[in-house]
């Protein structure tokens, strides 16, 4: 039985600006990360491997420069690298995306059974949330969203029990596999790579499956397969705050007042 | 008395081969250890061996070294009568009395009074470890008190008592010639002459003799197996010691396959093994060192025994290609390093400063978390966010590189220009990121300006420097970062550089030399002296409302690069005053607790180092504490936060010096 772990290259978005006139990212010199709730969904998927022994597999749509990321994840230390790029998978929205990681799991299936696939809970770059629930439903696997714990998992009896995490409360779910699960960063603390493995990644295989090799049909990946478009990306207006009382002069009334005002606003409970 | 060579040949024999074996049997245990040449610059290393092994001058660099200072050289001339004792014993017509009389005489008389010194030292050295042993003698492993210890002085004692003994009785029956040049036997004659007791004096010659040759053979046999093994080790070890300062640590070379870091005691270097040799117990280290001393479970000295330990139990196996039975790093014992200890560690060099035998305790403590970095990963979880910045953002916050020109938004200044800015002001990440010190940052471009110093940056293309990956143990990332730098740095044509954090002037000055790349990097405090002493810098005003002013060394600064007088120089410039000084300062210093990469750390265990040293400050009712460095700032700041000392306040020194600047 194997494992599949999604990830994706993002640009760091602590460097992103957004362009005022063509209302477009400027990615020129912003360099790229792996998606940080990837990291620990591949953490996740290598610790399945420390404990079972079995294979564990990266996958990636992306441009070629997405290399980078896959040989992380080799360094990091999964069996099998595989960057999903071709000029006619760009342009995908999450439909377009989830079709081809979809495909690429099956194809991997083919050579060994699929157990679980791990998922970030979103990207940092589009945030939709929306890929990991979409591959499992092209794939016909139950989808344990949010997860923030594997409470257990037996690849024999095929069943695990998760804790997803939802606001204010946890809920535990169980489920046959195969099952794919989109992560929160609580899970897990990732690893850091060891010098040996950084060496060994240096020159271990990234294999690049084009759609020659995938054959989908062009309407239903890429810019053809999106029926979603952005029309318009912008930074909104904030509110500039004020500056209420004066804090040298009379610190007990203007925390009087600050304590009213976040009352006022919800912002604070008694 | 003349000796029965039939009886003593044999035994010195037997004690001579028991010694050449043992100090075989340990010897050949060094050469366990991997390849270092120490063999190079022979006329420096002579120098040094003679300045500390045979001049002590780390150890009366304590007062109660003197006593050690007395038995060393006592020994050394006693060294001759105990070779002559040794020969006479086998051949009684052999002896120094062939010599011209004149020297043998005057070799006589040193003998006499020499013998009476050394007593009096190891009395003194016996009531000290009985009476007032100071805490730092003791570990949890070796005690002051130890059987050892008294051992060793009472072998030396008996030898000087048997000595006194053997010629007082000569004296007294008449059969000594010389005996006119030796006061103090003389003295012990009259006294046996006056005594009613009813021994002869033949008899307690021959007791004597024989008490003299059983302690010197004992103490052979002991030797090499004791503490006092380094009696033959720490000459040899001043010899080898490192000639730059230690705290620049070796390259490693990358290539697959390969092993970095230490985790076992044979992949340190033979001469990190002899260090642990030459271990005198004396506790200085850990006398010294902030981690000991705040509670933390690091002691300098325990990872020098902890090495010698783990060497003397799984050497020999190790030799029969058995495999290791006790871990180097591992749970608490005597022979192995916790993890924590490994991390305790805020490389400040105060124990290689104290060392009297030049011992490189830090070096050992980064090759192990090498290791534990690089082999395993294993290290404290803030570690991980400061590993993942550096490598994706270059500067330890994970701060985005465009903000890099950020602090200078209310200055104008200029990108450094290959072949016209003379000086590269190298900002630092915390001079770049860190709001306090980024006031420190924009007082220095002040000065220069006001001197008229050509100077440029480098703005969003600066990187961080590596130094705490470096003394984290991340050596694989510190090693990218370094080439990329040596690779800008070199493209630039930059070969003057100015830097206001002591962390960037250590590593671009000494670590960055090993990747080729020799540069003049000079520190603010140094750079300021300069140009107030040459003139170029003339301040407007006497900074006079700084109160009692006091100047805390930073580590990588004093101890690491040797600059402790230019920053208090220009304190006196800009106040007119000296600074303060605190107990321990200069090559004394204590750390501020940021070092070593424990700066992006919490501390668990013990007290806090900053604390330590910003109560050390208050002693001093300091109103201002200048400091040097944007770590020591941060950890001064934060411990005065702690100590509710909100009347102190913590200055760089070039904020002291912009104060000056301002028009009266
Ligand atoms: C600013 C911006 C806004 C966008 N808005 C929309 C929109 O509103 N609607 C729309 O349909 N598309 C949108 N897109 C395009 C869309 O985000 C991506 O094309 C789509 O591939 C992934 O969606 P996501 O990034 O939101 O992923 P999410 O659904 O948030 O990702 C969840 C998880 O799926 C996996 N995953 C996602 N993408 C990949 C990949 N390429 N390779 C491997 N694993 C992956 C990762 O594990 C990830 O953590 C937008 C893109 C950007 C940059
Ligand atoms: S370098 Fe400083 S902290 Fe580290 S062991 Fe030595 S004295 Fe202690
Ligand atoms: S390492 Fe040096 S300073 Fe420390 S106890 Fe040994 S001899 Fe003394």
């Amino acid at each position: 039985m194997q494992i599949v772990a999604c990830i994706k290259q993002v640009p760091d978005t602590t460097q992103v600006q957004i362009d005022p006139v063509t209302n477009t990212l400027v990615r020129e010199g912003i360099p790229f990360i792996v998606n940080p709730y990837d990291t620990h969904a591949l953490e996740e998927a290598l610790r399945l491997k420390d404990r079972f022994g079995c294979r564990v597999a990266a996958i990636s749509m992306g441009p070629p420069n997405a290399e980078a990321t896959l040989r992380k994840a080799l360094a990091l230390g999964v069996d099998d690298a595989i960057l999903l790029s071709d000029r006619v998978f760009g342009g995908a929205d999450t439909l377009a995306t989830s079709n081809v990681l979809a495909a690429a799991i099956r194809k991997l299936h083919e050579q060994e059974e699929v157990g679980v696939v791990l998922c970030g809970k979103q990207t940092i770059d589009g945030d939709t949330a929306q890929v990991g629930p979409g591959i499992a439903t092209r794939l016909g696997y139950t989808q344990l969203t949010l997860v923030d714990r594997i409470e257990h998992i037996d690849l024999e009896k095929r069943a695990i029990r998760v804790r997803r995490k939802l606001e204010g409360r946890h809920e535990i779910v169980e489920a046959p596999l195969p099952v794919l699960l989109t992560v929160v960063r609580e899970l897990n603390r990732p690893r850091y790579p060891t010098v040996p493995r950084r060496l060994e990644s240096a020159d271990a295989e990234v294999k690049t499956w084009s759609n020659q090799v995938m054959q989908l049909p062009e309407p239903t990946i890429g810019l053809k397969g999106s029926p979603t478009w952005v029309s318009r990306i912008f930074s909104p207006e904030r509110d500039k705050g004020e500056i209420i009382g004066d804090g040298v002069q009379d610190p007990e009334g203007t925390a009087n007042l600050l304590i009213d005002k976040l009352l006022s606003k919800d912002l604070l409970a008694l | 008395m003349t000796p029965t060579p039939a009886i003593f040949t044999p035994m010195l024999i037997a004690a001579g081969i028991f010694f050449v074996w043992s100090c075989y049997r340990r010897f050949s245990l060094v050469t366990l250890g991997q390849p270092d040449d120490r063999f190079d610059r022979l006329g420096r290393r002579i120098g040094d061996m003679f300045l500390y092994a045979f001049g002590q001058k780390r150890v009366v660099a304590k007062p109660f070294g003197i006593n050690h200072f007395i038995i060393f050289w006592s020994f050394m001339v006693l060294l001759l009568a105990n070779g002559e004792f040794l020969v006479k014993g086998v051949i009684p017509a052999l002896s120094l009395a062939l010599l011209p009389a004149p020297l043998y005489h005057g070799l006589l008389l040193a003998f006499d009074l020499v013998s009476l010194l050394t007593l009096a030292a190891i009395l003194l050295a016996f009531a000290r470890r009985i009476f007032f042993p100071p805490a730092y003698m003791s570990t949890a492993y070796v005690k002051a008190r130890s059987v050892e210890g008294f051992l060793i002085l009472a072998f030396i004692a008996l030898l000087m008592i048997a000595y006194f003994g053997l010629h007082g009785a000569e004296i007294a029956l008449g059969s000594e010639p010389a005996a006119a040049f030796m006061p103090v036997s003389s003295a012990i004659a009259r006294l046996l002459q006056s005594s009613p007791s009813a021994v002869s004096l033949q008899s307690v010659a021959w007791f004597c003799w024989w008490l003299h040759a059983l302690v010197l053979l004992a103490f052979i046999c002991f030797l090499p197996h004791s503490k006092h093994m380094h009696i033959l080790t720490a000459i040899p070890n001043c010899f080898f010691a490192s000639l730059e300062k230690p705290n620049t640590q070796p390259r490693e070379e990358f290539v697959k396959g390969g092993e970095f870091g230490v985790d076992k005691v044979d992949s340190f270097t033979w001469k990190d093994l002899f260090d642990s040799f030459s271990c005198t117990e004396c506790g200085r280290c850990q006398n010294a060192c902030p981690a000991t001393a705040t509670g933390k479970p690091l002691n300098p000295r325990q990872v020098i025994h902890a090495i010698k330990t783990n060497l003397l139990t799984n050497g020999p196996l190790l030799q029969r290609d058995g495999a290791h039975v006790i871990p180097l790093i591992g749970e608490e014992g005597e022979g192995s390093n916790t993890e924590e200890t490994i991390w305790s560690c805020t490389t400040c060099g105060a124990c290689m400063e104290a060392c009297p035998v030049l011992i490189e305790h830090m070096p050992k403590i980064i090759k192990m978390r090498r290791h534990l970095v690089e082999m395993k990963s294993t290290f404290p979880d803030e570690l991980l966010n400061l590993f993942e910045n550096m490598e994706q953002r270059s500067n330890p916050w994970g701060i985005a590189p465009s903000e890099r020109t950020k602090w200078c938004a209310t200055m104008e200044i200029k990108p450094f220009e290959k072949g016209v800015t003379e000086y590269l002001f190298y900002i630092g990440c915390a001079g770049t990121f860190d709001s306090r010190s980024k006031q420190v940052t924009v007082a220095l471009a002040t000065i220069l300006n006001a001197a008229g110093v050509s100077w440029g940056i480098l703005g969003k293309e600066e990187k961080c420097c590596g130094d705490s990956l470096r003394r984290l143990g991340n050596e694989f990332v510190f090693d990218r970062m370094a080439k990329e730098n040596v690779e800008l740095f070199r493209q630039k044509g930059i070969t003057k550089v100015i830097v206001q954090c002591p962390h960037c002037f250590s590593t671009l000055k000494n670590d960055y030399r090993q990747y080729g790349l020799e540069l003049e990097v000079i520190h603010h405090g140094e750079l300021i002296d300069q140009l107030l002493a040459s003139g170029r810098l003339k301040l407007n005003q006497q900074v006079k409302d700084l109160g009692r002013v006091l100047f805390h060394d930073s580590c990588y600064l004093g101890r690491h690069n040797d600059v402790y007088d230019a920053p208090r120089d220009v304190l006196r410039s800009a106040t007119g005053q000296a600074p303060l000084e605190m107990e321990r300062s200069r090559n004394n210093s204590f750390c501020c607790g940021a070092g070593g990469g424990r700066m992006w750390m919490e501390e668990f265990s013990g007290e806090r180092i900053n604390l330590n040293r910003v109560d050390e400050a208050l002693r001093q009712n300091a109103d201002t504490i200048c400091t040097a460095c944007p770590y020591c700032m941060t950890m001064f700041e934060d411990g005065l936060k702690d100590r509710q000392a909100g009347q102190t306040r913590v200055r760089d020194i070039a904020e002291v010096v912009a104060e000056g600047l301002r028009p009266v």
